[in-house]
């Protein structure tokens, strides 16, 4: 057998030469001449193989759907399509809604043992407390979603401590409740229902084992999926979002 | 292609933007790679990978779901990449120009904990490795970093190519000789 070309030894370095590689072996063992060759290619594409990409985490993938979901034309109708029975309804429903939280904030101002600072300013400037309201669903919502995204991306093969997951949780369960149940007080009987939908497993998760095995986590994740409550809140958000950067782009 | 890309690739044609999500979420950080690894820099690796999977969602019409979903994002992404080399080289912008603007090679590498490979390569190896890189055409780097670093066979690299077998295996060759010349002198001297 002649000397191994170059196009054979980097066919053999990348298992490619289907059949030949049984002879190439075979050469090479003979071979003194090819095999510094063949030594000398492995020296360099490992010299490459030093060339890593930066790390990019779990929540990597998350990040990118965020940019890429604020550029995606249409979004926001794609984003209701799989929940097109309250379509026709859905802006007269999220604005009843909000206005439902905006009464819920100025009684909660009243009634509760802590106020929240929302409740006096709603009441001495609607649009304002408005504005605020939906600050704070925004953030209610992206506090739960952050929790659901966690679990969904945590590690599925260990044992999972979720202590830190359910403090905030729990933290969390008090506001859906209030939101729920303006928005059945105003008959968004649909809004409440995925308030419902959240309050139920921020409440699952908040009262769970603090370390869930893989199985648990499975089936938590597995529920999640099932019901689309991330996707559910996802659009939710993205709806409250809007409504008030339009409420601050108006006032500006 | 696996059951359930090809299941959230369905419903993301019929319009289900969370199911377009997972598709998102789950390639994303293999688009990074490879993108940074065409490109060189992780600016315009994350400018590649968001261009990209919106190229993506405007022509998920025209996927043809019996293909890999994968496969045909990754084609996407390496024409996205290669655009960019391009587009750079046009303008006199590579990288190995070494314009005042450029990023240096060496410090665009990845930083954080280094592997035992990292710290194994001087910076001046690194540095000649990134220029070796930058000396590959697009073609010729896009072939060699799917078939090198993202493992794919020559049948997969020429499909994401768009090419036949044969030239997508003369791009790897080319490539691969072409960072043999540059970096055996460092390789031999470590010797």
């Amino acid at each position: 057998m002649n000397h191994l070309s170059e196009e054979q030894l980097i066919l053999h370095y990348y298992g490619e030469g289907a059949g030949e590689a049984l002879p190439v072996e075979v050469h090479l063992e003979d071979c003194a001449s090819c095999r510094a060759a063949y030594a000398a290619l492995q020296r360099v594409l490992n010299v490459v193989d030093g060339l890593e990409a930066p790390v990019r985490g779990a929540e990597y993938g998350a990040q990118v759907w965020e940019r890429v979901a604020a550029q995606i034309p249409g979004r926001r109708r794609l984003l209701w399509l799989p929940i097109q029975g309250w379509a026709p309804l859905r802006w007269a429903a999220v604005s009843a809604v909000m206005a439902g939280l905006l009464v819920a904030a100025f009684f909660a101002g009243r009634f509760y043992p802590q106020p929240r600072r929302a409740a006096p300013m709603a009441a001495a400037d609607p649009k304002a407390g408005e504005r605020i309201l939906l600050v704070a669903v925004g953030d209610y919502l992206e506090r739960s979603q952050m929790i659901l995204v966690e679990l969904e991306n945590a590690n599925a093969k260990e044992p999972l401590d979720i202590s830190s997951e359910q403090e905030r949780a729990a933290d969390l369960v008090g506001e859906s409740r209030l939101y729920r149940q303006t928005a059945e007080r105003t008959g968004d009987t649909r809004v409440a229902g995925v308030l419902d939908d959240l309050d139920r497993v921020l409440l699952e998760i908040a009262h769970a084992p603090s370390h869930l095995s893989p199985e648990d986590l499975d089936k938590l994740r597995q529920r999640l999926q099932a019901e689309g409550i991330l996707f559910k809140i996802r659009v939710l958000g993205s709806n409250v979002r809007s409504l008030g950067e339009e409420g601050a782009g108006k006032r500006l | 292609m696996e059951l359930t890309d090809r299941v959230y690739v369905a419903k993301a044609r019929s319009g289900d933007a969370d199911a377009y999500r997972v598709l998102v979420e789950r390639h994303s950080r293999s688009l990074f790679r490879l993108a940074y690894r065409m490109t060189l820099n992780e600016q315009d690796a994350e400018d590649v990978v968001q261009e990209s999977f919106l190229r993506a969602y405007r022509w998920l019409g025209r996927f043809d779901e019996r293909a890999s979903f994968g496969t045909w994002l990754y084609r996407i992404a390496a024409n996205c990449a290669l655009d960019l080399v391009r587009a750079r080289r046009r303008r006199g912008e590579d990288l190995a120009a070494g314009g005042e603007d450029a990023e240096d090679p060496v410090t665009a590498l990845p930083s954080g904990a280094p592997s035992p490979e990292r710290e194994a390569l001087s910076s001046e190896v690194r540095e000649r490795v990134a220029e070796a890189m930058q000396e590959l055409s697009p073609a010729e780097r896009t072939a060699f970093v799917l078939r090198h670093f993202e493992g794919m066979c020559i049948e997969e690299v020429s499909r994401v190519l768009d090419c036949k077998p044969g030239a997508a295996k003369h791009s790897v060759f080319r490539a691969v000789q072409k960072l043999r010349r540059a970096l055996e002198p460092l390789t031999g001297a470590a010797r």
